[in-house]
C-alpha cells in the first residue's frame, strides 16, 4: 500500500494549483483528506471585490483533487497498475453549496466511491469546515488512467 | 417488431439520456457510432455499459468494453453475453 506522502507525490499538480494538504484515512471505499486555503491567494484578490471568498470552483477543484484523484491514485495502485504517469479527466460534477469558506480555513473532504469500472471513478464527496458544517456535497466524476509509453 | 428491433428499442432508451446529437438519435441504426455519430464521451459510455449490465444482469469485461463503439458491436456483445448466463 502507498502511504499518504507519496500519493500526494504522484498527484499531478503543484502550487498555485495543488489542494491537498493531507490524506486522513483511505481504502478501498473512500477517501478523507484536507486542505487549508492560503489568505495570500490570488484568487481572493477578485473573488470577491474586497470581500474575499473562496470561489466555488476551486471547492469542486479540492474536493476532486482529495476525492477523486487522490484516491483513484491510490485506487489504480492497490490493483497493481505502474504508476509512472497517470492522466485524469474531470467528467462531470454536479455539487450543491451550503456554506462560505473563507481564507484561512480548513476544510476536510470526505469521498465515498460509487464505483471504479472501465477507468471511470464516480465518486459521492462532501466537504465539511472545522465547524463541522457541511460545506458542499454532490458527486464527481473522472477518467484516469496510465498514460502508457508506447 | 423482430428481436433485434426490440433490442435496439431497448438500447435507445439506455442511450438516451448521454447524446449530444439529437439528429443522428433520431437517425439511428445498427452501424451508428456511440462517440462519432452520437458524440457520447467516454465517460458516459461506462455509464452507458453499466446500464446495461444492470438491464440485461451480464457482466461486461474489459475487452468487450474496448469493442462497444457502435450499436451494432453493443448488440452483439449483449447478445453474446445474454447466451452464456
Amino acid at each position: 500500500m502507498m502511504n499518504f506522502k507519496e500519493i500526494i507525490a504522484k498527484l499531478p499538480y503543484e502550487k498555485p494549483f495543488l489542494f491537498v494538504d493531507e490524506i486522513i484515512e483511505i481504502n478501498e471505499n473512500g477517501i478523507s483528506g484536507t486542505f487549508t486555503f492560503d489568505a495570500s491567494s490570488d484568487f481572493y484578490k477578485g473573488h470577491f471585490k474586497n470581500n474575499p471568498v473562496t470561489p466555488g470552483v476551486i471547492l469542486i477543484e479540492t474536493m476532486a483533487q482529495i476525492g477523486l484523484v487522490s484516491f483513484g491514485i491510490y485506487l489504480m495502485n492497490e490493483s497493481g497498475e505502474k504508476m509512472d504517469e497517470i492522466q485524469i479527466a474531470l467528467s462531470s460534477s454536479e455539487i450543491d453549496f451550503f456554506k462560505p469558506v473563507f481564507p484561512n480555513e480548513k476544510v476536510i473532504v470526505k469521498s465515498q466511491k460509487e464505483y471504479f469500472r472501465f477507468n471511470k471513478l464516480k465518486c459521492k464527496v462532501e466537504m465539511f469546515n472545522l465547524k463541522d458544517e457541511l460545506v458542499c456535497r454532490g458527486k464527481i466524476a473522472g477518467m484516469i488512467a496510465v498514460k502508457t509509453s508506447r | 417488431m423482430s428481436d433485434k428491433d426490440k433490442m435496439i428499442e431497448e438500447l435507445k432508451a439506455l442511450i438516451k439520456p448521454y447524446i449530444q446529437d439529437e439528429e443522428a438519435f433520431k437517425n439511428l441504426h445498427e452501424n451508428t457510432n456511440f462517440i462519432e455519430d452520437l458524440k457520447i464521451n467516454s465517460a458516459n459510455l461506462v455509464d452507458i455499459v453499466l446500464d446495461i449490465e444492470d438491464k440485461y444482469d451480464i457482466e461486461i469485461d474489459n475487452d468487450s468494453m474496448d469493442k462497444m463503439l457502435s450499436v451494432k458491436a453493443a448488440l452483439e456483445i449483449i447478445e453474446q453475453k445474454v447466451s452464456k448466463k
